[in-house]
């Protein structure tokens, strides 16, 4: 009982936290609400409409929305595998990687959720994904395991990171007999929902582009650059703006991780390139319509190569030892990443694995507006979700944020150390 | 979905699942079994209040059925491509008897031009020619439409089993199960599967009264549809509409399991192919050449 009167204070006091801010806090706030207005808009018209305000039809009938949903799948796996340097390494901040990695999943899952909501033709049908009163077709569906997959893995995320800072909130210990073991069940858990998202398009026959093995380690490989790419730059935010202790040491560390991820996304991506192009077969024109375009059809074709120039620069800034730990060739190195892989599988996935069609038919996909607007509608509530969690989580990983050691009132501040390595 | 029906939708969500079972005690409303798990008498409640809503919406009298596959039954289709002259005659009567939607245009049959000395090659297929022309010289034409594969990579896909091979083997779907997430199109290798991008318009003068349940009653915005073999027609014993229609007698159509039947003939007299065969996808759609 008391440990359920505590929790109410942690609720009401995080409540506390996220309502005081300063303009900057305020401004970016207010940013984030503008633009979920807009896509709340946005998404009102589709539903009043149909997804005939998207430019999706028969021929591409996965896009944008897709391509988000999968580019956030590979953000949120990514985020929690930084667990893996940061035990192998043994940085002082392990919980703090931790915990900021997981709020990461929590945000990119909730966005991936958004997506898949918005792309589907009867939303209020939902409940048909829910085994027992629905009838979610497993094991044969992969979207189905990947409603499973991912719904589990919010849920052990939400149960970690909850119980990290309850945990550290009353002021106590985390219980390595607890934490320990659901740690590492999100290790697999994240490689797991990204392998299965992967097998979503790989098992699919009728699209070759598509029905690569390499698809799912691609997949994996381009994860481990996105994901930790805005861990890095929240870090140094952090930093900056709070008593938040990260070592340079670690932040380089995770860098150099990426340098290798990305080679060999691009190897990855090379041998595919090769295989297509020497076989010559009738499947290399999902490739020609990425690279070169078919005949007059290149609307994705600068977006391909904007995304592999951006990656191959991001490899050499952060291959290269003095341009890793400058802190603006750093930064420019996240941005690159982010960017490339954002265009690798938010446009390079899902548009020419339907381009030509199976008939082959050639039908230019480009998003409409609409799409835009809905869409940046869905990653401002992942910031904000983000944003709000980070703030929380960061006032109790200082220790400004505590209950009283007496019990009862809660949002005292207490100086404590920030916490090292458990 | 008009407005109430979606405010109902909204209420649902928030409201427990056994709470709006008892907002809709009939189980045919919005919460309510698969097609395939209803009691009978849930089923004629359901066709009744179709039947109600078709009078409401078109100001017309349809009559919509269930009826199940018969025994003994398992339905192939075969199609001629050296009689075929592409003139989309069958395109055109399959969307009147099937209802399909003029505006935005779906069309479940889709004819594809192709050069004779290419063959069978999609890349350089047109499916836009002009049928005033047809048959055009150094030309075939190859009609497309669902191949009710016996490994049907649709029926695979589907998250919520809305889409299954019915026991004479026509691939169907459950309107009213449909999520809408468009699996089964990213699935299909023939571009069989169409889905309502926006409500479906249907002339009233021009709808056919007499529909199916899993088959040609008008669909709505956010489902998938596709060829069911006309099952609103082949389950009485009628020919599909393009079967009919064909001016160069290039479609037949039949029961497998019948040794007389006229696809049968077809099967032990000529030699036919599947399309993508080496997708393993078992079409009961064949093609052959008759001359």
């Amino acid at each position: 009982m008391l440990g359920l009167r505590n929790f109410g204070h942690f609720l009401a006091g995080s409540l506390r936290i996220v309502l005081r801010g300063g303009p900057v806090y305020w401004t970016w706030l207010g940013c984030l609400v503008l633009l979920i207005a807009l896509g709340a808009g946005a998404y009102a018209r589709q539903l009043d409409r149909g997804l005939i305000t998207t430019a999706m039809r028969d021929q591409v009938s996965w896009g944008f929305y897709i391509g988000n949903f999968t580019f956030l799948v590979g953000v949120a796996a990514a985020a929690v595998l930084l667990v893996i340097p940061a035990y192998v390494y043994n940085w002082k901040p392990i919980k703090e990687v931790v915990i900021l990695g997981e709020l990461l999943a929590i945000s990119a899952i909730t966005m991936c959720g958004l997506f898949v909501a918005v792309d589907i033709g009867r939303p209020e049908r939902f409940w048909h994904l829910i085994p027992g009163p629905g009838s979610l077709n497993v094991p044969s569906s992969l979207l189905g395991w990947d409603v499973l997959a991912l719904n589990g893995y919010l849920v052990l995320n939400l149960v970690i990171v909850t119980y990290l800072l309850f945990t550290l909130y009353r002021n106590r210990r985390p219980d390595k007999r607890i934490f320990t073991p659901l740690v590492l069940i999100s290790i697999p858990a994240a490689v797991g929902i990204h392998t299965v998202t992967a097998f979503l398009y790989n098992g699919l026959a009728a699209r070759p582009f598509w029905n690569a093995s390499i698809l799912a380690p691609r997949f994996l490989a381009s994860a481990f650059c996105s994901g930790p790419a805005v861990l890095l730059i929240l870090m140094q935010i952090l930093r900056r703006t709070t008593r938040f202790e990260i070592q340079d040491s670690a932040i380089w560390k995770v860098a150099e991780l990426m340098a290798y991820a990305m080679f060999l996304n691009l190897f990855l991506l090379g041998a595919e390139v090769f295989k297509e192009y020497y076989s010559d077969t009738e499947h290399l024109v999902h490739m020609r319509y990425m690279y070169t375009g078919v005949g007059a059809h290149d609307p994705i074709v600068p977006y391909m190569w904007a995304s592999l120039a951006c990656s191959a620069l991001a490899f050499l800034l952060f291959l290269l030892p003095r341009t890793r730990r400058h802190p603006l060739y750093l930064n420019l190195g996240c941005l690159l990443i982010w960017v490339g892989v954002y265009l690798e599988k938010g446009m390079g996935l899902v548009i020419p694995g339907m381009t030509p069609d199976t008939l082959g038919e050639i039908y230019e996909y480009f998003p409409t507006w609409n799409e835009i607007a809905l869409s940046a509608g869905i990653f401002a509530v992942g910031a904000l979700v983000f944003t709000l969690l980070v703030k929380i989580a960061t006032r109790i990983m200082l220790g400004e944020f505590r209950l009283r050691p007496a019990g009862g009132a809660s949002g005292a501040a207490l100086p404590t150390a920030v916490p090292g390595v458990s | 979905m008009n407005r109430r029906e979606f405010l109902c939708s909204l209420a649902g969500c928030a409201a427990a699942a056994t709470a709006a079972g008892c907002l809709d005690p009939t189980h045919t409303g919005w919460f309510r079994k698969r097609f395939r798990e209803l009691a009978p008498a849930d089923v004629a409640a359901i066709l009744e209040g179709l039947e109600r809503e078709h009078a409401e919406r078109f100001g017309k009298e349809a009559q919509v059925g269930a009826q199940a596959a018969l025994p003994g039954v398992e339905f192939g289709y075969a199609l001629d491509i050296s009689r075929c002259v592409g003139c989309r005659r069958c395109v055109y009567a399959c969307v009147e008897e099937n209802n399909q939607s003029r505006e935005p245009q779906i069309h479940w049959i889709r004819v594809l031009e192709m050069e004779k000395e290419r063959g069978i090659d999609f890349a350089e297929a047109d499916a836009y020619y002009d049928a005033e022309q047809v048959p055009r010289p150094g030309h075939f034409y190859l009609p497309i439409s669902c191949q009710q594969c016996r490994n049907a990579p649709c029926v695979k896909s589907c998250p919520v089993g809305a889409t299954w091979q019915e026991p004479d083997g026509i691939v169907t779907i459950d309107y009213d199960w449909c999520i809408g997430c468009r699996c089964c199109m990213a699935a299909c290798p023939y571009g069989a599967r169409h889905f309502n991008w926006a409500e479906p318009a249907v002339p009233a003068e021009e709808l056919n009264p007499n529909m199916h349940y899993l088959g040609n009653r008008v669909r709505r915005k956010g489902v998938v549809e596709k060829c069911t073999f006309c099952i609103q027609r082949v389950r009485s014993g009628r020919y599909p509409a393009c079967v009919e229609v064909c001016p160069v007698g290039a479609r037949k159509f039949g029961n497998l399991l019948d040794p007389d039947s006229e696809v049968r003939y077809v099967l032990e007299h000529k030699r036919v192919f599947v399309l993508k065969a080496e997708l393993n996808t078992r079409p009961r759609f064949y093609y052959f050449y008759g001359l």
